[in-house]
Parts: structure tokens; sequence; C-alpha cells
């Protein structure tokens, strides 16, 4: 034993915990200390290389880690305390679990022999979190906890990313034990996910591809995931195609917006010459996204007449909602090089003029319109001339959900990837403030500006106190309609125009608020003040609130309306009274 | 269908279910199985039967063996869910290799006299069952087999004084000399 004292690997769960943190390269956690982690924040204390940010509510510290490992491409890492410390650690959990993003979760538990005593702040939280992280463990003895944390960054970051959580009783954090650094070993052998795809199915894909007269690109999050050799690959692809491509929410940006083969995104707040695109194509190309709902419309109408090829790391997106005909399990850079490969050596650009024609034709509808105003801000015209007035800077969007998430989505043109943090899977209220922090830990010297509305941004407007602590200058760009708009869009369109619970009342004075925080609160009411107001905000080295007060009942267009297909969207110009009534006719169900 | 006014698209859904063994080797480890049968429950799967044991306890192997229904497209994507859960080693589709064999066992409580007795005891003959108790008024029997023939010797048992049955669900292993 006496020997054992002098190694330099003997030493506690929690001194283990740090140093884990140290081997994996984390700089910067998020986390809130509780009574079941006190032993990791006395050895968080007594160092310097990684920094701990405090958030106000560890749901906070959750979408500030997702920001984080979406705008720098590294898994984000979260302490939280058991019970609800662990509990509210649900939602970002699930969130980042929708949307593949890779988070290390650190929980305090009881201890050991306490547990399933329904103890002082106990809670079953590997139960509790099993059905929304990628893996989960509770490590009950102190020599296996170093294995299971090297297991946990390599699950989070590795095939398809997605969270994991890591659950110590505080007996294990307290008791030594023996340390070792990351080695191969530490994974279980019966996980491997398949990087390489096919070589048979890359031929067919290409084949396919060559001989397109109709193509289309339709990428997503999964690009952006794999890393920037995916993204410079797509964009080679679709030099050397001359292919129209369109993305899914969670894949702006990997594609240029300014790009000519651009079409916008598709969906049910998609153009519609991306979702016209779609419908009429003949080949289409599924690069990392996984069909899903938002985006296929009516699935037994989706896409009628073409052959369809579907890149995914994860077999179980393969013929999950849509049935493909080649299917390519891999990485997507992986597959898209030698997709690329194939392509160049044996097919040349098809001759797609006539389409290209086509799509023009549907351009030209110019789905995007709105009615301008010189008297109200419309909500469109902000995030365009945020768009315009911070262009050429280095900065990074994040958003909350709703209809101002849609319109960011739509005006603001992304040209590279990691700089759109937005929840797109769980769609997450309360999403954008949190993730602006994390974003702007990441990125200190960066523009980062959360499109917020004024519904969402309350449910974690407390880490406002976070930003001003840190002194993280994040932009909370509020469009303010003093509604959950797109809840009262869709009781306009569906529910008889009866806005039950969706009217903002008892807002606070956002520039009050900001100012009670710490922070600068900025208001705008018309549009010839906005661009000034804008200037200042991007000017401001501080933590702002922007209350941009904008036209109250301005909705989101084009729509698919539920059981339409693609080519059956509403556009801005049809969206008076009569037409949606017609276009959202049926039987009435509340799901 | 009449679409309802919903934000989700409600599929009329036409294609036939299938009954599907399926037959999942996993590291065993503290709640591998909850993993499972939470996948079942959580996306709204199947489970007709169930079977778990440690089959292989230097390497920490157990092998669970599900029967489950669903469409074509639904059963696809259990195997995809199964196969790429962290503990999961192997998903085999038992009913898609057509090579393999399975039973089950179970023991059933009658409890009769006089002519139901006697009928009870013969048709245990008939099937294959053993006794492994009785009293003179009851007999246990252990029969195993395919699901249809346990059936069937439940409900030949119901008329002649059926108390209770457990059953141990179906265990799957293809033919041949090849391992899964």
């Amino acid at each position: 034993m006496s020997d054992k004292s002098h190694d330099p690997n003997q030493m506690t769960g929690a001194a283990m915990i740090v140093r884990a943190l140290i081997d994996h390269g984390v700089k910067d956690i998020f986390g809130y200390p509780g009574g079941a982690v006190l032993p990791i924040y006395d050895e968080i204390f007594q160092q310097s290389e990684v920094q701990h940010i405090l958030v106000r509510h560890e749901q906070g510290a959750g979408h500030a880690a997702e920001g984080y490992a979406r705008s720098t491409g590294k898994p984000g890492v979260v302490v939280v305390t058991s019970g609800p410390g662990a509990t509210n650690m649900v939602t970002p959990l699930t969130d980042a679990l929708m949307d593949s993003i890779p988070l290390v979760c650190i929980t305090g538990q009881v201890p050991t022999h306490l547990i399933g005593n329904d103890a002082f702040q106990e809670c079953d939280t590997v139960g509790i979190t099993r059905p929304c992280t990628k893996h989960n463990w509770l490590v009950r003895d102190v020599n296996d906890l170093a294995k299971v944390l090297h297991e946990a960054f390599y699950v989070a970051t590795s095939g398809r990313p997605g969270p994991v959580l890591v659950d110590v009783p505080k007996d294990v954090q307290f008791a030594t034990g023996t340390y070792h650094p990351p080695r191969k070993s530490d994974v279980h052998r019966s996980y491997a996910p398949r990087v390489k795809g096919d070589a048979t199915q890359i031929r067919k894909a290409v084949a396919l591809l060559a001989n397109a007269k109709r193509p289309v690109i339709y990428s997503g999050g999964g690009v952006i995931n794999s890393g920037p050799e995916a993204t410079k690959l797509l964009r080679e692809l679709v030099e050397v195609t001359g292919f129209p491509i369109t993305s899914t929410l969670m894949g702006l940006g990997a594609y240029p917006a300014s790009g000519k083969n651009w079409l916008g995104m598709l969906g049910m707040h998609g153009t519609y010459e991306a979702n016209m695109t779609m419908h009429d194509c003949d080949v289409m190309l599924c690069v990392g996204a996984r069909f899903d709902d938002r985006i296929t419309g009516r699935v037994d109408a989706f896409s009628p007449g073409s052959k369809k090829i579907h890149i995914d790391i994860d077999p179980s997106s393969i013929n999950k909602n849509i049935r493909v005909d080649v299917p390519i399990i891999g990485d997507c850079g992986n597959i898209l090089g030698d997709i690329l490969q194939v392509f160049k050596a044996e097919a040349k650009k098809p001759d797609i003029k006539a389409w290209w024609q086509q799509i023009a034709q549907w351009r030209a509808r110019n789905s995007l319109f709105y009615k301008k105003s010189n008297d109200v801000i419309l909500p469109q015209y902000a995030i365009q001339r945020l768009f315009e007035l911070t262009r050429g800077r280095d900065t990074y969007i994040t958003t909350e959900v709703g209809q101002h998430q849609m319109w960011a989505a739509q005006f603001f043109g992304f040209e590279e990837p990691h700089r759109w943090m937005t929840s797109g899977g769980l769609g997450t209220m309360g999403y954008g403030l949190p993730a602006a922090v994390g974003v702007q830990v990441a990125h200190p010297d960066s523009l980062v500006i959360d499109i917020a509305g004024d519904a969402s941004v309350q449910m974690t407007i407390q880490e406002m106190s976070t930003a001003v602590q840190y002194e993280l200058p994040i932009k909370i760009f509020i469009l303010n309609n003093q509604y959950m708009g797109m809840v009262r869009q869709w009781q306009q369109l569906l529910h008889g125009n009866r806005l039950s619970h969706s009217y903002s009342e008892a807002l606070p004075d956002f520039v009050k608020l900001a100012e009670a925080y710490g922070g600068v609160g900025i208001r705008a009411h018309k549009p010839a003040d906005l661009d000034g107001a804008i200037k200042e905000m991007i000017s401001v080295k501080r933590p702002v609130l922007f209350d941009c007060r904008v036209a109250a009942l301005e909705n989101c267009f084009p729509m698919i309306p539920s059981g339409k297909a693609h080519n059956e969207m509403l556009l801005p110009e049809q969206a008076n009274d009569e037409a949606t009534a017609t276009a959202f006719a049926g039987g009435k169900a509340l799901v | 269908m009449n679409q309802p006014a919903s934000a989700y698209f409600i599929e009329d859904r036409h294609d036939p279910n299938e009954t599907h063994t399926l037959a999942v080797l996993v590291q065993n480890e503290p709640g591998v199985l909850a993993r499972v049968i939470g996948l079942f429950s959580g996306r709204g799967y199947n489970i007709e039967s169930l079977t778990v044991s440690e089959t292989e306890s230097q390497k920490h192997l157990s092998r669970i063996t599900i029967v489950t229904t669903g469409t074509p497209m639904v059963i696809e994507q259990i195997k995809h869910q199964l196969d790429r859960m962290i503990p999961v080693y192997r998903v085999v589709d038992m009913t898609l290799t057509k090579r393999s064999i399975e039973r089950e066992l179970a023991m059933v409580k009658v409890r009769g006299q006089g002519e139901h007795r006697v009928e009870a005891l013969r048709l245990a003959d008939a099937f294959r069952a053993r006794v492994i108790d009785a009293t003179t008024e009851s007999f246990v029997f252990e029969i195993t087999g395919n699901t249809d023939k346990i059936n069937q010797f439940i409900d030949l048992m119901r008329p002649l004084g059926l108390v209770e049955v457990s059953r141990t669900g179906v265990a799957a292993i293809g033919r041949g000399p090849e391992g899964m």
C-alpha cells in the first residue's frame, strides 16, 4: 500500500472527474453546485485548467453546453447535482438527443447506501434520463469511474453524436481509486458505428445522380456534425454536379445562402421553390437529414416521382418515415468524398437547364414576400435589417422557438456552418438565451445574437444574470409582438380564431429588466429607428435585451398546411381569410 | 381519411402486421433490460413475449428473445433501434432466417377429480407433458413446445379444471452448425 500513496494515478473520484475533463481537452464547463456534487466543486475550486460557468438554473447549463457544442464541434460539458439538478437537465438532454448534439452531463447522486431509500434530493437519474440520452451510467465503484468517463466522451462524440450522462454517488466521489488516461479498451465492444459507406451503394447512387434530369440535394444537420470536411465536400458536389440544393432547419450554413444553387430552406415554412423542387424531382440526394414530419408534409404524397438516396450514420434513420431506394450508412463526409471521387471519374455534369428554368419560375413566385410598412416594424424586416447590419461580421445566431425562429431561418442568410444554433427536433422555447451564453463562452470576441420572441425569452431569462457575471456581451433581439405568435397562428388557422391563452399578458418592461440585471436595454418602435438601434446594440460591449416592437398580427408564410403535400403550399399573397379557411378545411381534432 | 385540423399529418396505415421473433445479444450490465423494454414502450412497439437470461457468464453476455408484431417498416425500425443501443452486440430476426426453432416451457396446474382427472392425464400424455407435482385432487404439468402447442394444451385443460399457468416466453435458436 505504501508505494500506492505515491502513485499519481491514485486519487479521489471527484479528482478523477476533473482530471478526465482535462484529459479530454475540456476548457469550459457549465453547472450548478449542490449537496451531491460538493466534492467535485471542491476539486474545480483547486485548479485553473477548466473554467466553470455558473448558470442560474440547470436547464440553462444544458442549453449553454449545447450552444457551446454546436458552435465549436466539441462536446459540451455539464455538472449538476442530484434530484432537482438532474431532473432540470431532462429538457436539454432530450433537446440534444433530438438534434444530435454531443453533451457529457455529470450528475451527483446520493451515497450508494442511500440509493433507493427516497433520500434527500434523490431521484432515479439513470432511469429518468435513459430515454433522453444516447447512453448513461451509474458508477458504483470508484475504480470504474475513469473507464466510464472516457467511454462517455467517446459515445457522445462518435457515430451519431448525442448526450450522455454519468451519475456519480457522493461516496464514490470521496473514495480513492486508480485513474487511467483514455485508452481504446474503455469502450463497449458492442459499440462500433459505421463510418465508411458501402461501395456498391455508392456506385448505384452515382449512377442515379449522373442520369438525373430533375435532381435535388437535400442536406441536414448531419453534414455539419460530420465536420468541416463534409461541408467542403458538399459544396464541391454542388459545384461539380450543378444541382440545386435545399436544407433542413438544422443544416443551414453547410451550403452558403449566397450560393447560386441555393433554394432556401425546405419544409413547413420553407420556400416555395425548395418544396416544389423536392416534390417534382426525379432524383433526391438526402445527406444527413431524417425526413422529419416538418419536412415531408403529407408522407404518401412526398416527392412521388423520385428515386431517393439517403446518407445517414444512423441505420434507424433509414426507411423510418420515407422509403428510400439507395440507403448508404456511414459518415456524411466520408461518403460524400467517395461519391465525388466516383462521379468525377465516371460521370459528367448532367444537362439540367430545363430543370433550372422550371425552378426559376417557382422562384419568381417570391414566396417570402411581405408587405413593408413605414409605421410599424414587420418582423421579417427586422431580421433582414439585422442580417444586413451584421453582414461581414463574425456573427453567431441562436433562436428560441416559434415564429421568430422561422423568420430567422427564412431571412438571415448563413454562409458557414456552426453559426446557427436552434432547437429543431424538440422545439424548446427558452433554448436561445442560454445557448447564446454557451456560444459566447466559446467565442468571446464574436458577435452572438439570440433572435427571440417575447414569450420564449421569458422561459430562461434568468441567464441574463450569468451573462452579466461573466461579462458575456450576448445580444437578445426580441421580436416582441405580445403573442405566442406560432400558437396564435395555429389558433387562427385551425381553431376558429379563438386565441386561447396565447396573448402575452403582463409583459415585463424589457429595457428596465435588462437594466435590473446590469445589462443594457434598447427599444425600437418604428422602422426608421431600427437601423440606429441595431447599430447601437452591436457596438455595446455588454449583454443587451433589445425590445423590438413588431407588427402584432403578422403570420409566418409560406406554409404547408397540415395533411397537405409540398406542392400545396399556402403562399403569402394567398393567405387571406377565405383561402386559409379552405386550405385548412377538415374535421377538428386535438393532437 | 379526412385530415383533422392538426399540426401533425395523421397517416392511414394499411400495411398488414407481421409477427417476428428477434434474438438480441447484449452486454449483461445494470439497466440493459430496462433500456430494451423502454425502447418498446417509448416508441409504441408491441411485445408479445420476452425471455431473458445470461447465456455466457464469463463474457457477461445475455440473450434476449422478443416476439413482436408490426408492419414490415416498423419491424425494420425495431431492429435498427435495438442495434444502435450501446450494450447491444447483435440483433437477429429469427423469423427472416426461416431456419430457427422456437420453444416455450409452461407449467400448468389443473384441479379436478374423477373422469376430468383421468382425461387431463391422458391429454398430458398425448402432448408429452410431464407430471412434476401431484396431489389427490391436482396435477402440475410441465410442457415444452412452440407457442401454438402450449396454447392448445392450455385450452384443452380449461374445462378440466385449469387453475393457473406459468410460461417462460419464447426462446429461439437457429438450425445448423452456425451461431448467431
